[in-house]
């Protein structure tokens, strides 16, 4: 058995392969204590555990074989669900990133989004907030009611918060905020996509692609399929899953 | 270090926010390069040089002054050092890679300027750089624009010559360095009191060219593999070239290039052979900024080459030693300087033939592009570097940072995985 964790700002992933099939997987929030968390998640004896996410140095010093970049793991859960996939997108609590695979499913090139937390899945958690939406789901089902016509012009995450409460204040719709919120992180995503060259087909990985606006709007926006794994948070930890596999002969 | 606050005070240091500066230096110097796996003996002398950084070099050229000496200087790789020796000077580097003045340089600087001109300006103005406060003449140049309005101001504070390097290598421009070394090397005679003479100009032209060869010298052990010396351990000598002796520190890479020949021979290296090399461009890395080649070397990849002015821009060419007169002279000297590769030349492409020239002469797997934020030359010029390398088919990453640590998460995890991709 092999065993991939992906440990996130948000969440932690971990995933367990045996026989190249996935025989266990759990997603469980983040929380205060990652690594003892993250750490509590093994139980049993692994032949190899590659760790990838933003803890994952701290996870090799403590237990991991090995660690990928989340690039990399993102990659290469991608390319397992979807064979064939050139361009995987992935939306995650902090950053944002676009990859391009070549045709045997290797990473030809790459990019992150800035330092700060522009469009990510912390924005929209905050502007949901804002807007005194309970969480991501309902936010998103919101927009999707919403109608056009309204533009947030700030991806700042603390300016975007105060455009939206003064537009609220200007007697706008909760949902055609909430919309016009789903379209400025689309129009940011879709431009990253545009600069590294999208190419078809397209995944989408991360937290933020279980909201059904974005990935909507991403459609529309692209002209181009967006193809969705059914847990996109565990994309990475497949991935890191099958990087211990593939490692050990 | 202690006894060395007599001579600080009496310089009008800032005793305060010196001892700041000290403080934050050898934590950091630990990390960086006393972890480093197989270092070479002779780099014993260079931790030494960086341990007495403002010890007991500084007490050198105390010294030279108590003798009469002058000390001059500057902010470029395009001032003529051979000038400044061979009128008894001592010629020094002031680039400065810490942010520590930073609050101080924004009481005269605009908050989004680079961090190198934030930083000369923050040193000055907060009084904590003794090599500053050891100038007899201050040096500046022409060559972007932030650097060229900068010393307007810090002229206030110090006098600054400035010296007018021009922005194309015409027929033209080459006459207008020209004049502007024969300028430079008649101010260098009037502050030092002394005239040049063939003698001594010949002497210190084959002086700089001789540290010059040593530090090519260690470049080309760079190209075996695996590497004998780490990219970090080669940018701190890169770095020290600038303000140490010269004539001490050329014997002291010859003797660091002996030990890495013996170990060219038997194979060893500092990282197992395969890994990854990387070379590296961009603005200068000034001491002790070290972050990019810091986060490459733990990330699983060693650097074997910097096409930075803190490397091989600083050492590559030499001033031809084929003329007897004075002008001749001079006028080699001009040439040598007019052929450094800097982004504020439009058209640079000499900087895009050479990068390729060392991908293939160093076997490098990739090229990774660092300017500081805020700095247009080299992050427009990107784009240029881009281009050709994209045509040639090798693997770029570009990043802009600045000397805080805010994005070193995120610009690790660009770097790893720039390096699985090459791997
Ligand atoms: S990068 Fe250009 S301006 Fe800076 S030191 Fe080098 S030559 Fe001078
Ligand atoms: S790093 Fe760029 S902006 Fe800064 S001084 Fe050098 S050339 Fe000018």
């Amino acid at each position: 058995m092999y065993a991939g964790i992906d440990i996130g700002s948000r969440t932690i992933g971990f995933v367990v392969l045996s026989e190249g099939r996935v025989a266990l997987s759990r997603l469980i929030d983040t929380g205060f204590e990652p690594l003892g968390a993250a750490k509590n998640m093994l139980t049993e004896k692994y032949r190899r555990v590659v760790a990838t996410g933003y803890g994952r140095h701290a996870a090799k010093s403590h237990f991991a074989d090995a660690v990928i970049t989340e690039i990399k793991a993102h990659a290469l859960g991608a390319a397992h669900i979807f064979p064939g996939v050139r361009t995987v997108l992935d939306i995650g609590g902090q950053d944002t990133k676009v990859i391009l695979l070549d045709e045997r499913g290797v990473v030809a090139d790459f990019q992150m989004n800035d330092r700060c937390s522009a469009g990510t899945g912390k924005f929209l958690e905050v502007m949901a907030a804002a807007l005194g939406y309970g969480g991501m789901d309902e936010f998103g089902e919101a927009a999707l009611q919403g109608s056009g016509g309204i533009k947030i012009s700030n991806m700042c995450t603390v300016f975007a918060e105060s455009e939206a409460v003064s537009l609220m204040h200007r007697g706008a719709a909760r949902e055609d905020i909430a919309l016009a919120l789903h379209s400025a992180v689309v129009e940011r995503t879709a431009g990253m996509l545009q600069r590294i060259g999208l190419t078809p087909p397209l995944v989408f990985s991360g937290g933020v692609a279980n909201n059904r606006c974005i990935v909507t709007l991403l459609a529309e926006k692209l002209g181009t399929k967006v193809l969705v794994p059914p847990e996109p948070q565990l994309v990475g930890a497949l991935g890191a899953a099958l990087a211990a596999a593939k490692e050990q002969h | 270090m202690s006894n060395y606050n007599e001579m600080w005070r009496s310089l009008g240091l800032n005793m305060e926010a010196h001892d700041r500066l000290l403080q934050a230096l050898p934590p950091t110097y630990h990390d960086v390069y006393l972890t480093q796996p197989n270092r070479p003996q002779g780099l014993e002398y260079f931790d030494f040089v960086v341990n007495e950084i403002h010890g007991l070099r500084i007490q050198e050229l105390q010294e030279h002054k108590q003798n009469g000496g002058k000390v001059i200087g500057a902010f470029c790789v395009f001032v003529p050092e051979e000038i400044v020796r061979a009128a008894g000077g001592i010629c020094i580097g002031l680039c400065s890679g810490i942010d520590i003045g930073a609050a101080e340089a924004e009481k005269v600087l605009p908050r989004n300027i680079c961090p190198l001109i934030k930083s000369f300006m923050g040193f000055k103005l907060a009084k904590i750089c003794p090599y500053f406060e050891s100038c007899d003449m201050v040096v500046g140049e022409t060559t972007c624009d932030g650097k060229k309005k900068a010393f307007e101001i810090l002229n206030d504070y110090v006098p600054v010559h400035v010296m007018e390097t021009p922005q194309m290598k015409r027929g033209r421009d080459r006459e207008l360095w020209l004049e502007e070394v024969r300028d430079f090397a008649r101010l260098v005679e009037e502050t030092t009191g002394n005239r040049l003479t063939t003698e001594t100009l010949a002497k210190s032209i084959r002086e700089v060219n001789g540290k010059r060869r040593a530090l090519r010298r260690l470049a080309e052990l760079r190209k075996n593999d695996p590497a004998p010396i780490s990219g970090l351990d080669s940018l701190l000598i890169e770095q020290i070239a600038m303000y140490d002796d010269v004539e001490r520190f050329t014997g002291k890479v010859n003797e660091l290039c002996d030990e890495l020949d013996k170990k060219v021979q038997t194979g060893e290296g500092v990282f197992p052979s395969g890994t990854p090399r990387v070379i590296v461009t961009g603005t200068p890395m000034a001491i002790p900024n070290w972050k990019v080649p810091h986060l490459i070397e733990t990330s699983g990849a060693v650097i074997v080459a910097e096409e930075l002015c803190t490397g091989l821009r600083y050492f590559e060419n030499e001033v031809a030693e084929d003329a007897g007169a004075m002008d001749a002279m001079l006028e080699n000297v001009a040439a040598r300087y007019l052929g450094v590769n800097c982004a504020v030349f439009t058209p640079n492409t000499g900087r895009m033939e050479r990068l390729v020239q060392l991908v293939r002469e160093y076997n490098a797997d990739g090229v990774i592009h660092c300017a500081l934020s805020f700095c247009d030359p080299y992050a427009v010029e990107a784009n240029r570097v881009e281009k050709v390398l994209k045509e040639e088919n090798i693997p770029l990453l570009k990043i802009e940072t600045g000397y805080d640590q805010e994005d070193a998460g995120q610009l690790k995890t660009r770097i790893e995985a720039f390096i699985e991709m090459l791997g």
